[in-house]
């Protein structure tokens, strides 16, 4: 036994003390995921609130976990939640069995399903982790309102699809003239 | 990779022809379609206009192939659902002609320029032939970058089906079917050109009762169902095959559910029985059985509050096996089990009946009924199947006559009916013993023998003297007459049948309306016999089911029983102390106030039931039973075809009856052996049949009454779609019911002073009914009332029925049809 072994065994020791540290200070720091990090879903809507999700199942049939359940409505004069003929009247993802693959938002046909960086989807209760349409749905930005409601940016879906953004320019430019919805949704929202 | 078969010498029998598709020689009947013959190989053209029970288009052009004629190539590829084989023909498809491939792709483009890119929202997504087609023979990609034609979207042609032109192929699959098997032209081809589309004349809707088909045969999502509407996808879709509950033709379907809950029911494929058919009430009435108020605990009614409470089964069980048992050794028990149960069921009641409640009052019957019937049942119709010689579909369509007497097809057994329509459109004589040129007389191209109610015996005894040519028809070999339910309420009729039926040679079939009474009558849930068509009376069958049940020797009782109305009466003047009950409404009864009394006198009554009825508010015990999806079993339909199926819906909880009986039976010690539908069927098979001989009633109709000034005589029969129980729940298909109106003749109606544009009230001592009158070709005197439909429920109403005397006036009040708020429930 050397006279430097004990010093020697700190060597490790010491050399990291140098190094960059890898520890995350989770949860006190939360770590930033990358851009396209595969987290919690999100059921988008359109500009004007609308929900985009058509109901189709197409997620449900791509999902090879069958995490996704749906079922779809039909969208009357009265109650309209989508433009188009069709709404997910059910919409429920069960993140104890989603390997969040991804899969589902490719199938997709309106870019309704996308998913968020989010990452925290733990719970202590099984029932808690099947996430239903309300904690899915994106939340309501200016100038959207809380469907059913009838379409704002055009007479049927085509606008929607076609031109969209456009529509929902002018509507928000529209608005935001003479004390709109959009900016009473802003001041809700800071409130 | 396929090989060259060998070169052998085929033999080429008799009116076939040998020809030679993608390198394989084969050998088909003339006729056949290139399309058919190629599938019997197994190679699968593809096609949307093709259907093999309706005539070839050739609308969709999807089915091209390339086809060589003694050597010579045709100029273009040709449409191979409508060319049919010839002799020596070389037949390339897609597999081995690139030229037929590449036509193909070009169809396939040109059919997907104005087909809209909504799969997403369509109810046909996942179960296409244009998407499945498009994707294995179509183009990658299309070359048309213009818009779209576009239609407004969807257009409900009826209450139960809409339409969507934009989707349209125009291949013409549902106007050929309305056309051809339906023969309700109501959806047509409009237009011209690009503009082409599928329509319906203006306010005229798609009134069919067959209209349901026309969406599942649909190739694309231009026809959907507004009852399934966006409620699944076909990979959600658990699929059951099983058996129509609903009349006695006893189709074949596939019921289609997710979660527990029945989504939809499709036809299937027998060809024996429904081919690839049914109605819409097999099709879309099945939501009954999730209806709100359907029992799902046994009942017990309170002894102090006197109101029902939910109790357990074994409380429930143990007070009704008392009460039972009680009432059994007193004046006795009477069982009616009403027309819907199936045969394990049945035969559950009937041995319940014999063996726990030692009676033979047992009576399947709910609905007007005589003894004379019952004989004719026991004599013609117990026993008959298809393997012995019965009348069957098959038969009706070779028949070269055939004789409907007191039946309408199309409202009593609508397969029936497209049977007889088939057979008509080819060779077959219908003829209609009836009151007037209903829709399915015109529909079957049939003869009309019109007669005033009640005097269809003396017309069927005159047909010799005054329409030859039917008998001549009759004496056919292979013709048939079909008897319907409404018989039982013309006094004679039935023994006139048996008459024409010895004289002329032709089979008899008896055609009830619902579906378990053929069952019922076959395990003897009837007075008169025991299970396997054994006579009460007769000693030997007696001590051969007593042997076979295990019992004592001489335990089963030896007199015939009482009949249903026999039951009611002696119930309701206290001859009898209890009654069993199950699936019977009163005002499907010739008298709905004597059913009435009799449920509230008898001392004691278990109502074996899905959901609430006129024997609920009398109950003593309510005990909940399955519905059809929920349990297994088997009907028996009018041809004698047994229709086994299996439990669609598992696990619900729900009991069969047999099950229920059978642990009822225990309770009060006596053993069934039904715990299960199997067990009940196996024990039905140890006991086997043993098909009683009997004679033909001989019963002579009596002299009819003339009406008076102001009177007519009521005929009446039931709709396919009204107000039967088990079409609750259904508003899409309630829909497409017939308009209620009256009709009379056009004489009648001068001479009782009606206004055509006016309603007319109907009334009887008992009751009245008022709605709107329209002309038919009825006999003079006489009025048709629908029995069940709307606001009109002729026996509730009135307390009459087929051959009743009414009394007919112009209406001074508001019409019925905007008055009455209640509906009758029966089944």
């Amino acid at each position: 036994m050397g006279m430097f072994d004990p010093i020697k065994g700190f060597g490790v020791t010491f050399s990291t003390m140098f190094k960059k540290v890898v520890t995350e200070e989770y949860p006190e720091v939360k770590k930033v995921t990358a851009p396209r990090f595969h987290g919690r879903h999100q059921l988008n809507r359109h500009p004007d609130g609308l929900e985009k999700c058509v109901g189709c199942e197409l997620c449900a049939w791509a999902c090879p976990a069958d995490a996704i359940f749906v079922e779809g409505g039909d969208n009357t004069d009265d109650a309209r939640y989508s433009p188009g003929e069709r709404f997910g009247a059910d919409y429920q993802i069960n993140y104890l069995r989603c390997i969040g693959c991804g899969l589902c938002i490719e199938a997709c046909p309106t870019r309704s399903l996308t998913m968020t960086n989010e990452y925290e989807l733990a719970d202590d209760d099984r029932q808690k982790l099947i996430f239903t349409k309300e904690d899915l749905l994106a939340p309501l930005l200016p100038g959207m309102e809380q469907p059913p409601h009838p379409m704002r940016l055009g007479d049927n879906e085509q606008d929607y699809y076609v031109n969209g953004p456009a529509l929902a320019r002018d509507l928000l430019a529209g608005s935001s003239q003479g004390q709109s919805n959009a900016e009473s949704a802003v001041k809700g929202a800071g409130k | 990779m396929t090989l060259a078969p060998e070169k052998s010498e085929v033999e080429v029998p008799e009116g076939h022809v040998k020809l030679v598709i993608d390198g394989f020689e084969v050998v088909a009947p003339k006729g056949e379609l290139l399309i058919r013959t190629a599938e019997r190989l197994g190679i699968v053209v593809p096609r949307f206009c093709d259907h093999p029970l309706l005539e070839p288009a050739g609308a969709c052009r999807q089915c091209l192939v390339e086809v060589e004629m003694g050597g010579r190539p045709m100029p273009k590829p040709q449409a191979s659902c409508t060319m049919t084989v010839a002799d020596g023909m070389v037949v390339k498809t897609q597999l081995t002609s690139p030229v037929a491939d590449k036509a193909q792709q070009g169809v396939m483009e040109l059919l997907l320029i104005n087909h809209p890119l909504d799969c997403p929202i369509c109810d046909k997504g996942g179960e296409c032939p244009l998407q499945n087609q498009a994707l294995k023979h179509g183009r990658s990609d299309s070359r048309f970058h213009e818009h779209k034609r576009t239609f407004p979207k969807p257009l409900p042609i009826s209450t139960q089906v809409l339409l969507d032109r934009e989707r349209c192929v125009l291949c013409q699959r549902c106007t050929r079917f309305s056309a051809q098997i339906a023969g309700d032209p109501f959806i047509e081809l409009l237009e011209r050109g690009s503009q082409q589309q599928i329509g319906v004349a203006e306010g005229k809707p798609f009134q069919s009762y067959f209209s349901g088909n026309t969406i599942q045969i649909c190739p694309v999502g231009a026809l959907t169902s507004a009852a399934y509407r966006f409620r699944a996808r076909p990979f959600d879709l658990i699929s059951t095959p099983s058996v129509c509950e609903h009349c006695s033709s006893g189709c074949a379907e596939r019921t289609d559910w997710r979660r527990g809950k029945v989504q939809r029911k499709l036809a299937g494929d027998d060809p024996e029985v429904n081919e690839e058919w049914i109605c819409d009430k097999g099709r879309f009435a099945f939501r009954y059985a999730t209806a709100g108020d359907r029992f799902t605990r046994p009942l017990v009614r309170d002894a102090e509050s006197g109101e029902l409470r939910e109790t357990s089964w074994t409380e429930a069980l143990q007070v009704a096996a008392t009460g039972l048992a009680a009432a059994r050794d007193a004046k006795g028990v009477g069982v009616l089990t009403g027309g819907r149960l199936t045969v394990e069921d049945a035969y559950a009641y009937a041995k319940f009946a014999r063996v726990a409640l030692k009676t033979n009052d047992v009576d399947f019957r709910a609905r007007a009924h005589s003894a004379e019937e019952l004989e004719f049942l026991t004599s013609t119709v117990l026993g008959t199947t298809p393997d012995n010689g019965g009348v069957t579909f098959t038969a009706i369509e070779a028949a070269p006559a055939v004789l409907c007497v007191a039946f309408e097809p199309e409202e009593e057994a609508p397969i029936v009916f497209l049977r007889l329509r088939k057979a008509a459109r080819k060779k077959t004589k219908v003829f209609h013993l009836g009151q007037y040129t209903s829709p399915a007389v015109e529909k079957t191209f049939g003869t009309l023998l019109a007669c005033v109610p009640g005097g269809e015996p003396a017309a069927l005894n005159a047909l010799e003297e005054h329409a030859a040519d039917v008998t001549e028809a009759l004496r056919g070999s292979g013709s048939v007459i079909l008897v319907g339910e409404r018989a039982a309420e013309v006094p004679g009729l039935f023994s006139a049948v048996a008459r024409l039926a010895a004289s002329t040679g032709a089979k008899v079939a008896w055609i009830p309306r619902r579906a378990g009474e053929r069952g019922a009558l076959e395990v003897g849930a009837v007075p008169n016999l025991l299970p396997g068509g054994r006579l009460v009376s007769d000693a030997a069958a007696r001590s051969e089911v007593e042997n076979a049940w295990g019992l004592v020797a001489g335990t089963l009782p030896t007199r015939a029983g009482r009949d249903t109305n026999g039951i009611l009466v002696a119930a309701a003047s206290g001859a009898l102390d209890a009654l069993v009950v199950a699936g019977v409404d009163p005002f499907d009864l010739p008298d709905p106030g004597l059913a009435q009394r009799a449920l509230e006198f008898a001392g004691f009554v278990v109502s074996l039931e899905l959901r609430p009825s006129a024997a609920t508010a009398h109950a003593d015990v309510v005990l909940p039973i399955a519905p059809a999806v929920e349990k297994s079993g088997s009907y028996l339909n009018w041809e004698g075809r047994r229709r086994d199926f299996g439990t669609t819906l598992e696990g619900t909880g729900a009991l069969p009856d047999c099950r229920v009986l059978d642990t009822l039976a225990v309770e009060m010690d006596a053993d069934l052996f039904t715990q299960t539908p199997a067990a009940a069927a196996a024990d039905l098979d140890r006991l086997g049949s043993n098909v009683a001989e009997a004679s033909a009633p001989t019963v002579s109709a009596p002299l009819l009454v003339q009406p008076t000034a102001g009177q007519a005589v009521l005929a009446t029969w039931r709709r396919m779609l009204d107000n039967g129980s088990l079409q609750d729940e259904e508003p899409n298909l309630a829909g497409t019911a017939r308009p209620v109106v009256a009709k009379v003749s056009a004489a009648t109606a001068v001479h009782l002073g009606l206004d055509l544009g006016a309603d007319i009230t109907v009334s009887t001592e008992r009751g009245s009914v008022t709605l709107p009158v329209e002309v038919a070709d009825l006999p003079d005197g006489v009025v048709w009332l629908p029995g069940n439909s709307g606001p009109v429920t002729v026996r509730r109403n009135l307390v009459a029925g087929h051959g009743s005397l009414v009394a007919v006036a112009v209406s001074d009040g508001p019409s019925a049809e905007k008055s009455a708020s209640d509906r009758g429930g029966n089944a």
